[in-house]
């Protein structure tokens, strides 16, 4: 086992595409990295927010978000809802200074298993290049004059 | 519920706020005597003389119904939380900063340093020499100590059991009128307590439910701020104006008293029942209404929006799911 | 934490031979679950080899019954496999099936990682996500409705046509809609079909005849589906049947309009734009039903009020001018989109010259004239009309296999370019070559046709061909025709001389295919044709419950095979109207009236018509009938007033929480 940081995340699919890609990547013995594990929804219409604030604050340092390509959704168009939330929450992370880069959003259909692999591949790569998101309990302050003394070296 | 005969404490006491929550309690008016005939005040720093060393006396459980309204921001709030908690039978996060952070809660984007750094060197104090707030000093007289802030500021449950929630920024004097009757016919044995960790004096739903405009489907084509749109449609939902309006996602019982005067609903009474994540619903409500399928066209509405984490978090940072923005967790 | 009922959780992890415990320490991970999650509820946790046999699904019900389980979870493949298999398991023991999930760590574990430490950490965290939703779980029932008995098929062509016979011949009644003024699709323009032969209006006509007379068919020719609403056992269909300006109970199909109408109009349908029809017309002799349709916008009394002759004419007074579009409405319980193909556009592949050079011809143009019944009597001749051509030269794959326009392989064109060979050289003695890149002759009898067409003298050249032109350079080449192509088995550049060029062009989707689709409430691939449930195992069926897809609609193919599918097609919707009602999976959204505000932002949120607003009570409702379980008002409610089984928020939130082993924090371990 390497020191390297391996990151966790959680991959959000949905029932007709993505998730059959999966399979199809796992039919096909394609190889790709261990760290995310996946949802299955039956669209990708279901993905609320919270799904992926939980996800953040339970630990995960990326989350993929995959779904059928626009205009193949299997219940028409609820795909473009995903696509609009994910814009949004991902301006919300960025203002909570989360990088937006932590969430993902991906289309996969599902003859597409080497495209599912190989973007889950990529995105552990980009988590692992951010580094964790450690989101854990706050850590006491020592004494208020530290933390003072460190904000003069941040700038305002 | 009379203890011993005599007449029911009552306490209520202002951690991190900015003691609106008590001009709430005095604006239900006459009410305000009816709390004076039926409890025993034991504690009201805004309305009366008491020492912590007097609360530190009463018996454990002593005071029957505790109003704790205000933020964990020090180790004073937290103190305090802990000491009322130990001498109180019920305690009720009173007021949006003790149920969900409020405003003192977006002090959670920046680190703890940062803040107290900025507060004593803005561009309207002048301290060249640099001059901060210490937490402990030494004078001849002995060791002073003034509180110390926690590295976030956190609502009242983060600290210490709550058994009731009474959101909004205030909660309206109505809803806490009815709350002091429903109390005074618990103790007459005349009415039931709700169950624990109820959010009392709400509706059952959210502030649309309780707006009187119209409302259609929608289809938002573009965000805009409420002073671009005027004069403001009074019968149609603001939303739909393109103004975000936070009423959907926002618990009702205010008799969406902004709405009807033609402001966007800023959502001071938290989360409708059940959520994980305020913020999470408005996104979703915003987002989810976009009339648009490219990113493109999607990124050009949601532009819009000019402070997404302030649209959706305002009040509710400190109780969300992420409870606090990056900068201020790490060390 | 709520004050539930712990429940009592049963955890099964397959081996699955080797498939998982090659890379799965599967022993590891069932004794894992047993000790870490038993503040969850675990009361049991095992290892099988093959979960799904017998004995494996016996382990479960065994397991269910004594020891009082209440929740299962089943480690193993993928739920697209066994979902089904375990939750007839469960229910078998008496649990409510909803209550057994499954946790894939074959497809998304042992099969795509290397590392078994690694590969054994994420199954225990797929796992932990697994029996953390399924406590979340609540009991459901399949919803059943009863399935109308009528059966729409769109698309009177040889598959249409074989799935309404056989469900009419069922016993049930069938809208047989069709978009032309006749059935009998593309195979009535066809000569000889391969590899027998056989006339192909001498086999298709009785077959369009026995469905134009059957009593079980309502035949609705010159009619399109205009819109559908509902779902499968309910469907609620508008067919818009366009005015023929007839009266069909009149009329005796003697044809003395046809013969009367002054109206001269090029056919660019049925005779593929070789021959003339007039503006009162039937498309071709055999025509079902044999009434004819007056092509409006070629009248000349729509255009300039004069002529009326075929109304002068007409000894039934069959004739109305007046005849409106006609709107009707059918309910049926299934669908069969039998829709077939469009013949790819030659004219895209410009080095071919089709469109420029007047002698190349498509497929369907050569049909026409080969068949005796065509525009030039059977006899094939060039452009001129009259002169026989002494060489032809037919190219395979136009427009297929072809990165610039169809990448995939049409399946008929080299038996329809060795059908063509013949039938050259059977009425004309011309030499003929075949271009071709391989030579795709696979099923009964297929091959042995292109042997005989080898003996007949036919040659062919192996070589994608580079251009057709009439640019001659040698004195052999002029007035002819010149096929530049590399003869990849010889080796070299050819540039041969013919009189005649057929395209044996491509089969594309309908143009309007996606619109259909969208209509019929299915997708469509890539490529444009519509998508099957299942490339391999379900070919006829769509994601959509109720339809199905036949013919060259769901992909190029031959005749046997859109007969095969039509009679599958058939069959499940027997089989679907036998069974009298039909079973719904319970995944629905519903609305908590109580907590809803009416504040609409949902009410957009449904392409399937199953939200709405009362505006008298200020509420959504949401119609279960409709609903099909896609979650999106789920995930949109700001209140948070819709639910949604089988994915509710509990559930998802605990599978979160599982998978990144939150549930283990709360005993500190």
């Amino acid at each position: 086992m390497t020191d390297q940081f391996e990151p966790t995340i959680i991959g959000f699919t949905c029932n007709w595409c993505s998730y059959r890609a999966a399979d199809l990547a796992g039919t096909a013995r394609m190889k790709y990295a261990p760290n995310v594990r996946l949802i299955r929804m039956m669209c990708s219409g279901r993905l609320d927010p919270t799904f992926v604030l939980r996800a953040f604050s339970g630990g995960a340092d990326g989350v993929l978000i995959t779904g059928c390509h626009p205009g193949d959704c299997h219940y028409m168009e609820q795909n473009y809802k995903a696509l609009r939330r994910y814009l949004l929450l991902k301006r919300v992370l960025k203002g909570m200074g989360i990088e937006p880069e932590r969430v993902k959003l991906v289309w996969a259909s599902a003859a597409e298993g080497a495209r599912f692999a190989s973007e889950t591949t990529l995105f552990v790569e980009e988590i692992r290049k951010l580094g964790p998101l450690n989101w854990g309990k706050p850590v006491e302050i020592e004494t208020l004059q530290e933390e003072i003394s460190k904000a003069e070296e941040v700038p305002a | 519920m009379t203890v011993n005969g005599s007449k029911p404490k009552f306490a209520m006491y202002w951690a991190a706020s900015c003691g609106g929550c008590e001009i709430a309690v005095l604006n239900t008016h006459e009410k305000i005597l009816d709390v004076d005939a039926n409890f025993d005040v034991v504690f009201w720093p805004v309305a009366m003389d008491a020492k912590y060393k007097d609360v530190e006396a009463m018996e454990d459980g002593s005071i029957l119904l505790t109003l704790f309204n205000g933020g964990m921001r020090n180790d004073e709030n937290e103190r305090l939380a802990r000491l009322l908690r130990k001498k109180s039978k019920i305690m009720v996060a009173f007021g949006s900063c003790a149920c969900e952070g409020c405003i003192p809660g977006l002090a959670n984007l920046s680190p703890v340093g940062e803040i107290v750094h900025t507060a004593f060197n803005t561009i309207t104090t002048d301290n060249p020499n640099e001059v901060y707030p210490r937490t402990t000093y030494d004078v001849p007289e002995g060791e002073l100590h003034i509180p110390t802030l926690s590295r976030l500021l956190r609502p009242l449950d983060q600290v210490v059991d709550v058994d009731y929630y009474m959101p909004g920024c205030p909660p309206e004097s109505h809803q806490i009128a009815a709350v002091i009757d429903l109390v005074i016919k618990v103790i007459r044995g005349e009415a039931e307590l709700p169950p624990k960790g109820a959010v009392i004096g709400v509706g059952n739903s959210t502030v649309c439910d309780e707006c009187p405009r119209a409302r259609n489907v929608k289809l938002i084509k573009a965000f805009k701020r409420i002073q671009d749109i005027a004069p403001v449609d009074p019968t149609l939902c603001i939303l739909e104006q393109g103004v975000p309006c936070n009423g959907p996602a926002t618990r009702s019982g205010c008799n969406a008293r902004c709405p009807q005067v033609g402001a966007q609903c800023i959502g001071c009474y938290g989360p409708a029942e059940g959520t994980l994540d305020y913020g999470a619903r408005l996104m979703t409500a915003f987002a989810s209404v976009i009339d648009a399928n490219t990113p493109d066209e999607i990124d050009k509405i949601l532009d819009g929006i000019p402070d997404p984490t302030g649209q959706v978090y305002r009040f509710n940072l400190a109780g969300s799911l992420l409870k606090a923005a990056k900068p201020a967790w790490e060390k | 934490m709520s004050e539930k009922k712990q429940e009592r959780v049963g955890v099964y992890v397959c081996h699955c031979g080797s498939n998982i415990a090659g890379t799965v320490d599967v022993v590891d991970v069932a004794k894992w679950a047993e000790e870490n999650l038993k503040h969850q509820g675990v009361v049991v946790s095992r290892e099988y080899k093959f979960m799904c046999s017998s004995l494996g699904q016996e382990l479960i019900e065994k397991d269910i019954k004594e020891l009082g389980l209440t929740r299962v979870v089943v480690a193993a493949c993928s739920p697209h496999l066994h979902e089904k298999t375990f939750r007839t398991a469960a229910a078998n023991a008496g649990m409510n099936p909803y209550l057994c999930e499954l946790a894939s760590i074959r497809e998304q574990v042992s099969w795509v990682h290397t590392n078994k430490p690694v590969a054994t950490e994420k199954a225990k965290a797929v796992v932990s996500g697994a029996v953390s939703r399924v406590i979340e779980n609540v009991p459901l029932d399949e919803i059943k409705v009863p399935i109308n008995p009528n059966t729409l098929v769109v698309g009177g062509g040889i598959a249409g046509i074989q799935a309404a016979l056989e469900i009419a011949n069922a016993g049930f009644h069938v809208y047989l809609v069709e978009r032309e003024p006749s059935i009998g699709g593309h195979m009535a323009q066809f000569d000889k079909t391969f590899p027998t032969l056989d006339c192909s209006a001498c086999i298709l006509t009785p077959r369009m005849v026995e469905a134009g007379t059957h009593p079980n068919i309502t035949l609705l020719t010159w009619s399109e589906v205009v819109n559908v609403a509902g779902y499968v056992g309910n469907f609620n269909v508008t067919i818009k049947k366009k005015a023929r300006f007839l009266k069909e109970d009149l009329c005796t199909g003697c044809g003395i309009c046809q013969e009367k109408c002054p109206k001269k109009v090029i056919d660019d349908v049925f005779e593929a734009g070789l021959g003339y029809r007039k503006a009162i017309y039937t498309p071709f002799a055999q025509a079902v039903p044999n009434y004819p349709v007056m092509d409006k916008e070629n009248c000349t009394y729509f255009i300039k009020g004069t002529c009326k002759a075929c109304e002068k004419f007409c000894p039934t007074e069959a004739i109305d001018f007046n005849q409106q579009d006609q709107l009707l409405n059918v309910d049926v319980g299934n669908i069969i989109l039998a829709t077939g193909y469009d013949l790819f556009d030659a004219r895209r592949v410009s080095n071919y010259g089709y469109g420029r050079l007047p002698n190349v011809f498509t497929s369907l143009e050569f049909e026409r004239l080969s068949n005796a019944a065509g525009p030039t009597g059977g006899h094939v001749v060039l452009r001129d009309g009259k002169t026989m051509p002494k060489s032809v030269g037919i190219i395979h794959c136009v427009g297929s296999r072809d990165k610039n326009f169809n990448n995939y392989c049409s399946v008929i064109c080299c038996m329809q370019g060795l059908k063509f060979a013949h039938l050259v050289q059977e009425h004309t003695g011309a030499t003929v070559y075949n271009f071709y890149i391989d030579m795709r002759t696979a099923y009964k009898a297929y091959d042995e046709f292109y042997q005989r067409v080898l003996e007949e003298g036919t040659l062919f050249v192996r070589g994608k061909v580079a251009e057709v032109t009439d640019a001659a350079r040698y004195s052999n080449e002029k007035g002819k025709l010149i096929i530049q192509v590399e003869d990849t088995l010889a080796g070299k550049q050819r540039r041969i001389p013919v009189d005649m060029v057929i395209l044996s062009s491509g089969l594309q989707p309908r143009h309007d295919a996606k619109e259909v689709g969208k209509m019929f409430g299915i997708s469509c691939s890539s490529d444009g044709w519509f998508t099957e449930k299942h490339p391999k195992l379900d070919p006829v069926a769509t994601m959509t419950e109720g339809v199905f897809i036949v013919g060259c609609a769901q992909g190029p193919k031959d005749i046997p095979s859109s007969v095969a599918q039509g009679a599958a097609a058939s069959a499940r919707v027997l089989d679907k109207i036998l069974q009298k009602e039909v079973a719904l999976e319970p995944i629905k959204a519903s609305v908590d009236e109580e907590r809803c505000s009416g504040c609409r932002i949902c009410n957009g949120m449904c392409p399937f018509n199953a939200i709405s607003f009362v505006e008298d009570r200020m509420v959504t409702e949401i119609n279960p009938a409709l609903c099909q379980g896609c979650g999106t008002c789920v995930a949109a409610c700001p209140a948070g007033a819709i639910h949604g089984t089988g994915f509710s928020d509990e559930q998802i939130i605990a599978q979160i929480d599982g998978l990144l082993l939150r549930n283990l924090e709360q005993v500190g371990a």
